[in-house]
């Protein structure tokens, strides 16, 4: 018996936390840690309306389940690719700091 | 309030307060190790949710894979700025804006709507049935086609995670 409220609350503020670490953090590893917090707060949220409306039709509900799946699957593919593109970029200019890849920077 | 909404406020407040840590600590190390708890956490939420499934996957995919391949790549990446420096960019209170912004936005909009006070009760036993989603990920009529690309994806996101992060030694210099 938990208000919805709390959830969509709850996951608000866990994406919130997330974006800010995404856009305030130095270290790209730092980023991409920001970044899986805001795709756990859309997991929350998924899951949260998949027992609403579970509750709502009062009939076992499987679409909220296999859309949550495919987030799980695209955000293990997403942070496999983030950190080898840190690994690398660290590799070739020996620092993990966004600040300071300027390569491209006239 | 009821044992069940006592376990999700801990579980929030844990998950809240370590998120927090995983945005502000100042090693990375220490973040990463924030962020486990973090997804502990939330694993607590899908468990009062009654997505036992979910909790379990969170656990093995987040806590058991992700977070190691974080802890990896602090580990291969460090050297520099570790107790030193800022770690944080001059912006910050920009950001912190546009985050508290979009909290209050959220928030507000979702207060319009009816549904919002909801209470969740407790589905019956069969409510997320492995069975059925197992069977609606592989069935034509459900999700085969998204899940196929779902493998597809993983496959090639996990090959140019190798290409990219393999040890060239002629790129050394680049």
């Amino acid at each position: 018996m938990i208000p919805l409220a709390w959830y969509l609350i709850f996951s608000a503020a866990l994406f919130c936390i997330g974006l800010f670490g995404a856009l305030a953090r130095k270290n790209a590893v730092a980023i991409l840690m920001g970044v899986e917090l805001m795709l756990n707060a859309v997991n929350v949220n998924l899951i949260a309306f998949w027992h609403y409306y579970a509750q709502m039709r009062s009939t076992p509900y499987v679409h909220g389940l296999a859309f949550t799946t495919m987030v799980f699957v695209v955000a293990a593919a997403e942070v496999a690719v983030g950190l080898a593109l840190v690994i690398s970029a660290y590799r070739r200019r020996q620092t993990p700091v966004v600040d300071e890849l300027t390569l491209l920077k006239g | 309030m009821n044992g069940l909404q006592v376990v999700f406020l801990l579980a929030a407040l844990v998950s809240l307060f370590s998120a927090a840590m995983v945005v502000s600590a100042r090693r990375m190390m220490h973040a990463a190790l924030w962020l486990v708890l973090t997804l502990m956490g939330v694993a607590v939420i899908f468990v009062t949710l009654q997505s036992s499934f979910f909790a379990v996957v969170q656990v093995l995919v987040y806590v058991g894979a992700i977070a190691i391949l974080i802890i990896f790549s602090v580990m291969l990446t460090r050297r520099v700025m570790e107790d030193h420096g800022d770690q944080i960019l001059p912006g910050w209170r920009a950001a912190g804006l546009v985050a508290g912004l979009l909290f209050a936005i959220i928030v507000g909009f979702l207060a319009l709507w009816q549904g919002f006070t909801t209470m969740l009760v407790e589905l019956p036993a069969d409510a997320d049935n492995l069975l059925d989603l197992g069977q609606a990920l592989v069935s034509p009529q459900g999700y085969a086609l998204p899940f196929e690309l779902a493998s597809v994806l993983l496959v090639a996101a996990l090959i140019g995670a190798i290409t990219i992060a393999v040890d060239r030694k002629e790129d050394q210099h680049g």
